[in-house]
Protein backbone atom coordinates (compact mmCIF):
# COMPACT_ATOMS: atom_id res chain seq x y z
CA UNK A 1 0.00 0.00 0.00
CA UNK A 2 1.03 3.39 -0.92
CA UNK A 3 -0.13 6.95 0.12
CA UNK A 4 -1.16 9.36 -2.12
CA UNK A 5 0.90 12.06 -3.35
CA UNK A 6 1.61 14.29 -0.59
CA UNK A 7 4.11 17.69 -0.12
CA UNK A 8 6.37 17.80 2.61
CA UNK A 9 8.42 20.30 4.61
CA UNK A 10 10.19 19.98 8.08
CA UNK A 11 9.47 22.77 10.30
CA UNK A 12 12.05 23.68 12.77
CA UNK A 13 10.09 25.82 15.27
CA UNK A 14 6.03 25.63 16.82
CA UNK A 15 5.90 29.41 14.94
CA UNK A 16 6.74 28.12 11.37
CA UNK A 17 4.67 25.33 12.13
CA UNK A 18 1.70 27.61 12.50
CA UNK A 19 2.37 30.08 9.60
CA UNK A 20 2.59 27.26 7.86
CA UNK A 21 -1.01 25.34 9.08
CA UNK A 22 -2.78 28.89 8.45
CA UNK A 23 -1.24 29.26 5.22
CA UNK A 24 -2.27 25.69 4.19
CA UNK A 25 -5.74 24.95 5.81
CA UNK A 26 -7.19 21.81 5.95
CA UNK A 27 -5.25 20.73 2.93
CA UNK A 28 -2.27 20.18 5.51
CA UNK A 29 -1.48 17.66 8.49
CA UNK A 30 0.64 17.74 10.97
CA UNK A 31 3.10 14.68 10.91
CA UNK A 32 4.17 13.36 14.27
CA UNK A 33 5.26 9.85 15.05
CA UNK A 34 3.17 9.03 12.01
CA UNK A 35 1.85 5.60 13.41
CA UNK A 36 -2.05 6.47 12.87
CA UNK A 37 -1.43 9.00 10.51
CA UNK A 38 0.74 7.24 7.68
CA UNK A 39 -1.29 3.83 8.31
CA UNK A 40 -4.13 6.22 7.11
CA UNK A 41 -2.64 7.70 4.19
CA UNK A 42 -1.81 4.15 3.39
CA UNK A 43 -5.45 3.19 3.25
CA UNK A 44 -6.44 6.44 1.21
CA UNK A 45 -8.77 7.30 4.23
CA UNK A 46 -6.45 10.34 4.96
CA UNK A 47 -5.13 12.20 1.66
CA UNK A 48 -3.37 15.36 2.82
CA UNK A 49 -2.20 17.60 0.48
CA UNK A 50 0.92 18.86 2.96
CA UNK A 51 2.80 17.11 5.65
CA UNK A 52 3.87 19.40 8.23
CA UNK A 53 6.94 17.63 9.91
CA UNK A 54 7.01 18.46 13.05
CA UNK A 55 9.66 16.11 14.30
CA UNK A 56 12.76 18.25 13.97
CA UNK A 57 11.21 21.28 16.20
CA UNK A 58 13.94 21.21 19.29
CA UNK A 59 12.83 21.31 22.96
CA UNK A 60 9.26 19.92 22.36
CA UNK A 61 9.62 16.49 24.64
CA UNK A 62 9.63 17.79 27.98
CA UNK A 63 8.74 15.96 30.56
CA UNK A 64 9.23 17.97 33.67
CA UNK A 65 6.83 19.58 36.76
CA UNK A 66 6.57 23.06 36.64
CA UNK A 67 4.40 24.92 39.47
CA UNK A 68 2.53 22.27 40.82
CA UNK A 69 1.70 21.24 37.14
CA UNK A 70 3.34 17.79 34.80
CA UNK A 71 4.13 19.07 31.41
CA UNK A 72 4.04 16.98 28.64
CA UNK A 73 5.56 17.98 25.09
CA UNK A 74 3.52 16.93 22.59
CA UNK A 75 6.52 15.11 20.89
CA UNK A 76 7.16 12.64 24.15
CA UNK A 77 7.06 9.12 22.49
CA UNK A 78 5.48 6.39 24.09
CA UNK A 79 8.53 4.62 25.24
CA UNK A 80 9.93 7.59 26.74
CA UNK A 81 7.03 7.95 28.93
CA UNK A 82 7.41 4.48 29.30
CA UNK A 83 11.31 4.87 30.56
CA UNK A 84 10.45 8.06 32.42
CA UNK A 85 11.80 7.31 36.32
CA UNK A 86 9.93 10.52 37.09
CA UNK A 87 6.63 8.77 35.38
CA UNK A 88 7.17 5.47 36.90
CA UNK A 89 7.31 6.94 40.52
CA UNK A 90 4.68 9.63 40.59
CA UNK A 91 2.51 8.70 37.65
CA UNK A 92 1.85 5.14 37.71
CA UNK A 93 -1.33 6.01 35.69
CA UNK A 94 0.62 7.36 32.73
CA UNK A 95 3.50 4.58 32.79
CA UNK A 96 0.70 1.89 32.74
CA UNK A 97 -0.80 3.91 29.92
CA UNK A 98 2.40 4.17 27.56
CA UNK A 99 3.40 0.53 28.58
CA UNK A 100 -0.11 -0.68 27.01
CA UNK A 101 -0.46 1.42 23.56
CA UNK A 102 1.04 -0.32 20.58
CA UNK A 103 3.82 -2.75 20.61
CA UNK A 104 7.13 -1.36 21.40
CA UNK A 105 8.24 -0.93 17.88
CA UNK A 106 5.48 1.81 17.38
CA UNK A 107 6.36 3.30 20.89
CA UNK A 108 9.29 4.03 19.50
CA UNK A 109 7.73 6.44 17.47
CA UNK A 110 4.24 7.47 18.57
CA UNK A 111 3.97 10.51 20.43
CA UNK A 112 1.58 11.24 23.41
CA UNK A 113 0.50 14.56 21.56
CA UNK A 114 -0.47 12.36 18.65
CA UNK A 115 -2.16 10.15 20.62
CA UNK A 116 -4.88 12.88 21.89
CA UNK A 117 -4.54 14.72 18.80
CA UNK A 118 -5.79 11.84 16.44
CA UNK A 119 -9.27 12.31 18.69
CA UNK A 120 -9.72 8.61 18.05
CA UNK A 121 -11.64 6.86 20.78
CA UNK A 122 -9.61 3.80 20.84
CA UNK A 123 -6.54 5.03 21.82
CA UNK A 124 -5.67 5.18 25.17
CA UNK A 125 -4.04 8.16 26.53
CA UNK A 126 -7.36 10.09 26.13
CA UNK A 127 -8.64 8.24 28.86
CA UNK A 128 -5.65 8.65 31.15
CA UNK A 129 -6.10 12.24 30.56
CA UNK A 130 -9.47 12.78 31.38
CA UNK A 131 -9.18 11.22 34.12
CA UNK A 132 -6.66 13.27 35.46
CA UNK A 133 -8.10 16.06 34.54
CA UNK A 134 -5.75 17.30 31.78
CA UNK A 135 -5.52 20.58 29.53
CA UNK A 136 -4.13 20.74 26.54
CA UNK A 137 -2.11 23.50 25.27
CA UNK A 138 -2.32 24.94 21.47
CA UNK A 139 -0.92 27.45 19.65
CA UNK A 140 -1.97 29.29 16.54
CA UNK A 141 -1.93 31.93 14.72
CA UNK A 142 -3.50 34.12 17.38
CA UNK A 143 -0.94 32.98 20.23
CA UNK A 144 -1.92 30.10 22.58
CA UNK A 145 -4.51 28.71 24.68
CA UNK A 146 -5.43 26.00 27.40
CA UNK A 147 -8.19 23.43 26.64
CA UNK A 148 -9.68 21.88 29.09
CA UNK A 149 -9.84 17.65 28.38
CA UNK A 150 -13.30 17.49 28.70
CA UNK A 151 -13.81 20.42 26.09
CA UNK A 152 -11.17 18.58 23.99
CA UNK A 153 -12.46 15.47 22.78
CA UNK A 154 -15.36 16.59 20.19
CA UNK A 155 -16.34 13.67 17.91
CA UNK A 156 -14.58 10.33 16.51
CA UNK A 157 -11.49 11.76 14.99
CA UNK A 158 -12.73 15.42 15.87
CA UNK A 159 -11.32 17.04 18.32
CA UNK A 160 -11.10 21.16 19.62
CA UNK A 161 -8.00 21.91 17.45
CA UNK A 162 -8.66 24.29 14.71
CA UNK A 163 -6.35 23.43 11.33
CA UNK A 164 -4.22 26.05 12.38
CA UNK A 165 -3.19 24.80 16.07
CA UNK A 166 -0.50 23.03 17.00
CA UNK A 167 -1.23 20.68 19.93
CA UNK A 168 2.21 21.88 21.73
CA UNK A 169 1.58 20.27 25.81
CA UNK A 170 -0.42 18.83 28.34
CA UNK A 171 -0.48 19.94 31.66
CA UNK A 172 -1.40 17.01 34.66
CA UNK A 173 -1.89 19.05 38.09
CA UNK A 174 0.87 16.96 40.56
CA UNK A 175 -0.95 14.42 42.63
CA UNK A 176 -1.48 15.81 45.96
CA UNK A 177 -0.90 13.17 48.64
CA UNK A 178 -3.48 10.24 49.43
CA UNK A 179 -3.75 10.38 45.55
CA UNK A 180 -3.27 7.38 43.20
CA UNK A 181 -4.49 6.43 39.60
CA UNK A 182 -3.96 3.61 37.13
CA UNK A 183 -5.10 2.40 33.72
CA UNK A 184 -6.43 -1.06 33.12
CA UNK A 185 -6.87 -2.33 29.39
CA UNK A 186 -8.09 -5.65 27.94
CA UNK A 187 -6.82 -6.37 24.44
CA UNK A 188 -6.96 -9.49 22.37
CA UNK A 189 -3.10 -9.45 21.91
CA UNK A 190 -0.40 -7.25 22.29
CA UNK A 191 -0.58 -4.00 19.58
CA UNK A 192 -4.63 -4.30 19.53
CA UNK A 193 -6.70 -1.71 20.60
CA UNK A 194 -8.56 -1.56 23.76
CA UNK A 195 -12.08 -4.41 23.99
CA UNK A 196 -12.46 -2.19 27.18
CA UNK A 197 -10.15 -0.40 29.49
CA UNK A 198 -10.30 1.64 32.13
CA UNK A 199 -8.28 5.00 33.28
CA UNK A 200 -9.16 5.87 37.47
CA UNK A 201 -7.45 8.65 39.67
CA UNK A 202 -8.62 9.12 42.94
CA UNK A 203 -8.22 11.93 45.92
CA UNK A 204 -8.47 10.39 49.62
CA UNK A 205 -8.53 12.80 52.63
CA UNK A 206 -7.21 12.15 55.52
CA UNK A 207 -10.10 10.19 57.15
CA UNK A 208 -9.88 7.88 53.66
CA UNK A 209 -13.51 9.24 52.20
CA UNK A 210 -12.70 10.00 48.27
CA UNK A 211 -12.52 13.93 47.59
CA UNK A 212 -11.79 13.47 44.24
CA UNK A 213 -12.69 10.70 41.27
CA UNK A 214 -11.84 10.58 37.74
CA UNK A 215 -12.62 7.91 35.62
CA UNK A 216 -11.99 7.68 31.99
CA UNK A 217 -13.10 4.79 29.42
CA UNK A 218 -11.64 3.78 26.07
CA UNK A 219 -13.00 2.54 22.86
CA UNK A 220 -16.37 2.53 24.23
CA UNK A 221 -18.50 5.19 22.54
CA UNK A 222 -18.19 7.50 19.98
CA UNK A 223 -15.49 9.05 21.32
CA UNK A 224 -13.82 9.37 24.42
CA UNK A 225 -15.69 8.82 27.52
CA UNK A 226 -15.60 10.16 31.41
CA UNK A 227 -17.72 8.29 33.51
CA UNK A 228 -19.55 11.10 35.41
CA UNK A 229 -22.02 9.21 37.04
CA UNK A 230 -20.02 6.30 38.82
CA UNK A 231 -17.23 9.49 39.70
CA UNK A 232 -20.09 11.33 41.46
CA UNK A 233 -21.71 7.94 43.52
CA UNK A 234 -17.86 7.94 45.10
CA UNK A 235 -17.59 11.37 46.19
CA UNK A 236 -17.47 12.03 49.91
CA UNK A 237 -17.38 8.03 50.57
CA UNK A 238 -15.48 5.93 51.82
CA UNK A 239 -14.23 3.46 49.85
CA UNK A 240 -15.36 0.12 50.49
CA UNK A 241 -15.24 -2.78 47.71
CA UNK A 242 -19.22 -2.65 47.82
CA UNK A 243 -18.97 0.78 46.75
CA UNK A 244 -16.41 0.06 44.01
CA UNK A 245 -18.23 -2.95 42.20
CA UNK A 246 -21.53 -0.30 42.50
CA UNK A 247 -19.43 2.69 40.54
CA UNK A 248 -17.78 0.01 38.05
CA UNK A 249 -21.84 -0.65 37.39
CA UNK A 250 -22.17 3.03 36.63
CA UNK A 251 -19.42 3.34 34.59
CA UNK A 252 -20.45 0.12 32.32
CA UNK A 253 -23.89 1.80 32.34
CA UNK A 254 -22.40 4.91 30.76
CA UNK A 255 -20.84 3.14 27.71
CA UNK A 256 -22.12 2.38 24.57
CA UNK A 257 -19.60 0.38 22.82
CA UNK A 258 -20.58 -0.95 19.69
CA UNK A 259 -20.34 -4.55 18.08
CA UNK A 260 -17.52 -5.47 16.30
CA UNK A 261 -14.95 -8.08 15.62
CA UNK A 262 -13.81 -7.38 19.32
CA UNK A 263 -17.20 -8.65 20.66
CA UNK A 264 -20.61 -7.97 20.87
CA UNK A 265 -21.69 -4.74 22.60
CA UNK A 266 -22.84 -6.65 25.66
CA UNK A 267 -20.15 -8.32 26.01
CA UNK A 268 -17.13 -4.77 25.89
CA UNK A 269 -19.87 -3.50 28.60
CA UNK A 270 -19.15 -6.43 30.92
CA UNK A 271 -15.47 -5.65 30.16
CA UNK A 272 -15.88 -2.02 30.81
CA UNK A 273 -17.68 -2.91 34.57
CA UNK A 274 -14.89 -5.34 35.14
CA UNK A 275 -12.21 -3.43 33.67
CA UNK A 276 -13.10 -0.21 35.75
CA UNK A 277 -13.36 -2.30 38.58
CA UNK A 278 -9.91 -3.49 38.66
CA UNK A 279 -8.85 -0.02 37.82
CA UNK A 280 -10.67 1.34 40.80
CA UNK A 281 -9.54 -1.24 43.27
CA UNK A 282 -5.55 -0.67 42.09
CA UNK A 283 -5.90 3.25 42.25
CA UNK A 284 -7.01 3.01 45.85
CA UNK A 285 -4.25 0.46 46.94
CA UNK A 286 -1.89 3.38 45.13
CA UNK A 287 -3.50 6.05 47.43
CA UNK A 288 -3.68 4.40 50.01
CA UNK A 289 -0.19 3.76 50.03
CA UNK A 290 0.70 7.50 49.04
CA UNK A 291 -0.42 8.55 52.52
CA UNK B 1 4.62 15.74 -6.55
CA UNK B 2 8.23 16.86 -7.09
CA UNK B 3 10.95 14.60 -5.74
CA UNK B 4 12.88 16.03 -2.61
CA UNK B 5 16.80 15.56 -2.22
CA UNK B 6 17.42 12.92 0.74
CA UNK B 7 20.56 11.99 2.31
CA UNK B 8 20.56 8.85 4.72
CA UNK B 9 23.32 6.53 5.73
CA UNK B 10 22.33 3.25 5.89
CA UNK B 11 24.58 0.50 7.28
CA UNK B 12 27.84 2.66 7.52
CA UNK B 13 27.13 4.36 3.94
CA UNK B 14 25.97 7.64 2.43
CA UNK B 15 23.54 7.84 -0.27
CA UNK B 16 22.14 10.55 -1.77
CA UNK B 17 19.00 10.66 -3.79
CA UNK B 18 15.66 12.31 -5.06
CA UNK B 19 12.22 10.50 -3.51
CA UNK B 20 8.86 11.66 -3.41
CA UNK B 21 7.48 12.56 -0.40
CA UNK B 22 5.37 9.63 -0.28
CA UNK B 23 7.94 6.71 -0.66
CA UNK B 24 7.78 5.02 2.41
CA UNK B 25 11.12 3.76 3.79
CA UNK B 26 10.89 0.04 3.48
CA UNK B 27 10.54 0.74 -0.28
CA UNK B 28 13.37 3.23 -0.56
CA UNK B 29 15.19 0.58 1.20
CA UNK B 30 14.04 -2.52 -1.00
CA UNK B 31 13.81 -0.98 -4.25
CA UNK B 32 15.87 2.22 -4.42
CA UNK B 33 18.99 0.61 -2.66
CA UNK B 34 17.88 -3.05 -3.82
CA UNK B 35 18.26 -3.87 0.60
CA UNK B 36 15.73 -7.08 -0.04
CA UNK B 37 16.91 -8.22 3.63
CA UNK B 38 14.10 -5.97 5.27
CA UNK B 39 10.85 -7.81 4.65
CA UNK B 40 7.55 -6.75 4.51
CA UNK B 41 4.89 -9.32 5.91
CA UNK B 42 1.62 -7.17 6.22
CA UNK B 43 2.02 -3.56 5.43
CA UNK B 44 -0.27 -2.51 8.06
CA UNK B 45 2.20 -1.59 10.78
CA UNK B 46 0.96 -5.29 12.34
CA UNK B 47 4.31 -7.67 12.09
CA UNK B 48 7.64 -6.02 12.31
CA UNK B 49 9.15 -8.10 9.29
CA UNK B 50 9.98 -4.77 7.97
CA UNK B 51 12.07 -3.06 11.15
CA UNK B 52 14.88 -1.14 10.88
CA UNK B 53 17.20 0.59 13.54
CA UNK B 54 16.47 4.91 12.93
CA UNK B 55 19.08 6.45 14.84
CA UNK B 56 19.28 3.24 17.02
CA UNK B 57 16.14 2.68 18.11
CA UNK B 58 14.03 0.02 15.75
CA UNK B 59 11.36 0.99 14.01
CA UNK B 60 8.44 -0.35 11.34
CA UNK B 61 9.88 0.92 8.03
CA UNK B 62 6.90 0.19 6.32
CA UNK B 63 5.38 2.86 8.46
CA UNK B 64 8.26 5.84 7.96
CA UNK B 65 8.87 7.85 4.93
CA UNK B 66 12.00 7.70 3.55
CA UNK B 67 11.74 11.63 3.43
CA UNK B 68 11.48 11.80 7.32
CA UNK B 69 14.99 9.60 8.08
CA UNK B 70 16.99 12.50 5.60
CA UNK B 71 20.04 12.98 7.89
CA UNK B 72 19.58 9.95 9.45
CA UNK B 73 21.25 6.87 10.18
CA UNK B 74 19.83 3.56 8.63
CA UNK B 75 21.04 0.16 10.22
CA UNK B 76 19.30 -2.98 8.32
CA UNK B 77 19.86 -6.55 8.60
CA UNK B 78 22.62 -6.87 5.92
CA UNK B 79 24.88 -4.19 7.81
CA UNK B 80 24.86 -6.59 10.76
CA UNK B 81 27.38 -8.76 9.39
CA UNK B 82 31.12 -7.42 9.33
CA UNK B 83 34.39 -8.72 7.55
CA UNK B 84 32.71 -12.30 7.45
CA UNK B 85 31.75 -12.65 11.09
CA UNK B 86 28.31 -12.99 11.62
CA UNK B 87 27.07 -10.44 14.27
CA UNK B 88 26.46 -12.13 17.98
CA UNK B 89 22.55 -11.88 17.41
CA UNK B 90 22.87 -13.69 13.65
CA UNK B 91 24.89 -16.55 15.25
CA UNK B 92 22.44 -16.90 18.01
CA UNK B 93 19.94 -17.41 15.56
CA UNK B 94 22.07 -19.57 14.02
CA UNK B 95 23.16 -21.82 16.71
CA UNK B 96 19.51 -21.72 18.30
CA UNK B 97 17.82 -22.36 15.36
CA UNK B 98 15.94 -19.34 15.48
CA UNK B 99 14.28 -19.32 12.65
CA UNK B 100 11.94 -21.54 10.33
CA UNK B 101 10.62 -19.72 7.25
CA UNK B 102 13.04 -17.22 7.93
CA UNK B 103 10.20 -14.49 6.92
CA UNK B 104 10.11 -12.61 10.53
CA UNK B 105 14.31 -12.85 10.78
CA UNK B 106 15.34 -9.86 9.64
CA UNK B 107 12.82 -7.50 11.77
CA UNK B 108 13.40 -10.00 14.73
CA UNK B 109 17.49 -9.64 14.75
CA UNK B 110 17.05 -5.78 14.44
CA UNK B 111 14.68 -5.69 17.37
CA UNK B 112 17.13 -8.16 19.27
CA UNK B 113 20.17 -6.11 18.44
CA UNK B 114 18.62 -2.91 19.58
CA UNK B 115 17.76 -4.65 23.39
CA UNK B 116 21.08 -6.08 23.62
CA UNK B 117 22.74 -2.09 22.65
CA UNK B 118 20.18 -0.90 25.25
CA UNK B 119 19.88 -3.74 27.87
CA UNK B 120 23.04 -6.12 27.81
CA UNK B 121 21.16 -8.80 30.05
CA UNK B 122 18.21 -8.96 29.93
CA UNK B 123 15.88 -11.35 31.59
CA UNK B 124 13.57 -14.00 29.35
CA UNK B 125 10.04 -11.55 30.15
CA UNK B 126 12.30 -8.60 28.75
CA UNK B 127 13.07 -10.01 25.42
CA UNK B 128 9.55 -11.37 24.96
CA UNK B 129 8.68 -7.87 25.85
CA UNK B 130 10.85 -6.34 23.66
CA UNK B 131 10.05 -9.00 20.74
CA UNK B 132 5.90 -8.21 20.96
CA UNK B 133 5.73 -5.85 18.20
CA UNK B 134 7.64 -8.56 16.05
CA UNK B 135 5.42 -11.34 14.50
CA UNK B 136 6.90 -15.11 14.35
CA UNK B 137 4.06 -17.50 12.60
CA UNK B 138 6.53 -20.69 12.39
CA UNK B 139 9.01 -20.67 15.57
CA UNK B 140 6.73 -20.37 18.92
CA UNK B 141 9.58 -17.87 19.98
CA UNK B 142 11.22 -20.22 22.35
CA UNK B 143 14.11 -20.51 20.30
CA UNK B 144 14.13 -16.99 19.31
CA UNK B 145 14.34 -15.90 22.61
CA UNK B 146 16.85 -18.49 23.12
CA UNK B 147 18.50 -17.21 20.09
CA UNK B 148 18.71 -13.86 22.22
CA UNK B 149 20.27 -15.09 25.23
CA UNK B 150 22.97 -16.71 23.25
CA UNK B 151 23.47 -13.61 21.71
CA UNK B 152 23.59 -11.70 25.09
CA UNK B 153 25.89 -14.02 26.59
CA UNK B 154 28.06 -13.92 23.40
CA UNK B 155 28.27 -10.00 23.43
CA UNK B 156 28.41 -10.15 27.45
CA UNK B 157 31.70 -11.77 27.31
CA UNK B 158 33.39 -10.07 24.11
CA UNK B 159 34.22 -12.89 22.71
CA UNK B 160 35.20 -12.97 19.09
CA UNK B 161 32.79 -14.70 17.26
CA UNK B 162 33.55 -17.47 14.43
CA UNK B 163 32.40 -16.94 11.13
CA UNK B 164 29.31 -18.41 9.94
CA UNK B 165 28.56 -20.36 7.24
CA UNK B 166 29.98 -24.11 6.31
C1 LIG C 1 -0.34 -1.42 15.03
C2 LIG C 1 -0.75 -0.22 15.82
C3 LIG C 1 -1.36 -0.41 17.04
C4 LIG C 1 -1.74 0.67 17.81
N1 LIG C 1 -2.31 0.43 19.02
C5 LIG C 1 -2.63 1.48 19.81
C6 LIG C 1 -3.19 1.27 21.09
O1 LIG C 1 -3.35 0.13 21.53
N2 LIG C 1 -3.51 2.35 21.84
C7 LIG C 1 -3.29 3.62 21.40
O2 LIG C 1 -3.58 4.55 22.13
N3 LIG C 1 -2.79 3.85 20.18
C8 LIG C 1 -2.44 2.81 19.39
N4 LIG C 1 -1.92 3.06 18.16
C9 LIG C 1 -1.84 4.44 17.69
C10 LIG C 1 -0.53 5.07 18.05
O3 LIG C 1 -0.42 5.24 19.45
C11 LIG C 1 -0.42 6.42 17.34
O4 LIG C 1 0.90 6.71 17.33
C12 LIG C 1 -1.16 7.59 17.90
O5 LIG C 1 -2.53 7.37 17.78
C13 LIG C 1 -0.87 8.87 17.13
O6 LIG C 1 0.34 9.40 17.52
P1 LIG C 1 1.43 9.81 16.45
O7 LIG C 1 2.44 10.60 17.17
O8 LIG C 1 1.89 8.62 15.73
O9 LIG C 1 0.60 10.81 15.52
P2 LIG C 1 0.46 10.92 13.94
O10 LIG C 1 0.10 9.64 13.35
O11 LIG C 1 1.63 11.63 13.40
O12 LIG C 1 -0.79 11.92 13.88
C14 LIG C 1 -2.11 11.51 14.20
C15 LIG C 1 -3.07 12.67 13.95
O13 LIG C 1 -2.88 13.71 14.90
C16 LIG C 1 -2.47 14.91 14.27
N5 LIG C 1 -1.41 15.47 15.11
C17 LIG C 1 -0.33 14.79 15.60
N6 LIG C 1 0.40 15.59 16.39
C18 LIG C 1 -0.22 16.79 16.40
C19 LIG C 1 0.08 18.03 17.04
N7 LIG C 1 1.13 18.17 17.86
N8 LIG C 1 -0.76 19.07 16.85
C20 LIG C 1 -1.84 18.93 16.03
N9 LIG C 1 -2.16 17.80 15.40
C21 LIG C 1 -1.36 16.73 15.57
C22 LIG C 1 -1.99 14.51 12.89
O14 LIG C 1 -2.13 15.55 11.98
C23 LIG C 1 -2.88 13.33 12.59
O15 LIG C 1 -4.13 13.77 12.12
C24 LIG C 1 -1.52 2.00 17.35
C25 LIG C 1 -0.91 2.19 16.11
C26 LIG C 1 -0.52 1.10 15.35
C27 LIG C 1 0.12 1.34 14.04
S1 LIG D 1 5.38 -4.89 7.04
FE1 LIG D 1 5.78 -3.29 8.41
S2 LIG D 1 4.85 -4.00 10.21
FE2 LIG D 1 4.36 -5.59 8.81
S1 LIG E 1 10.38 -18.15 11.05
FE1 LIG E 1 8.65 -18.10 9.80
S2 LIG E 1 7.66 -16.31 10.47
FE2 LIG E 1 9.22 -16.52 11.92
Amino acid sequence: MIPGPVRYRRVRSVDEAVVLLSQLGTDAKVLSGGQSLIPMMKFRLAEPSYLIDINAIPGLDFIEERGGVLCLGALVRESTLERSMLVRQRYPILHDTAEVIADPLVRNLATVGGNLAHGDPANDHPATMLALRAQVVARGPNGERSIPIDDFFVDTFVTALQPDELLTEIRIPVPPPRSGGAYVKFERKVGDYAIAAAGVFLVLDEAGRITQAGIGLTNLSYKPLRAVDAERALLGQYASDELLRYAAELAAQATDPVSDLRGPADYKRAVARTMTLRALRRALERAQANA
Amino acid sequence: MEPLPIQVTVNGRTYSAEVEPRLLLVHFLREVLNLTGTHIGCDTTSCGACTVLWNGRPVKSCTVLAVQVDGGEILTVEGLEGEGQLHPVQEGFWEEHGLQCGFCTPGMMMTAVALLNENPDPTEEEIRKAISGNLCRCTGYVNIVKAIQYAARKMREGMSVHAGGV
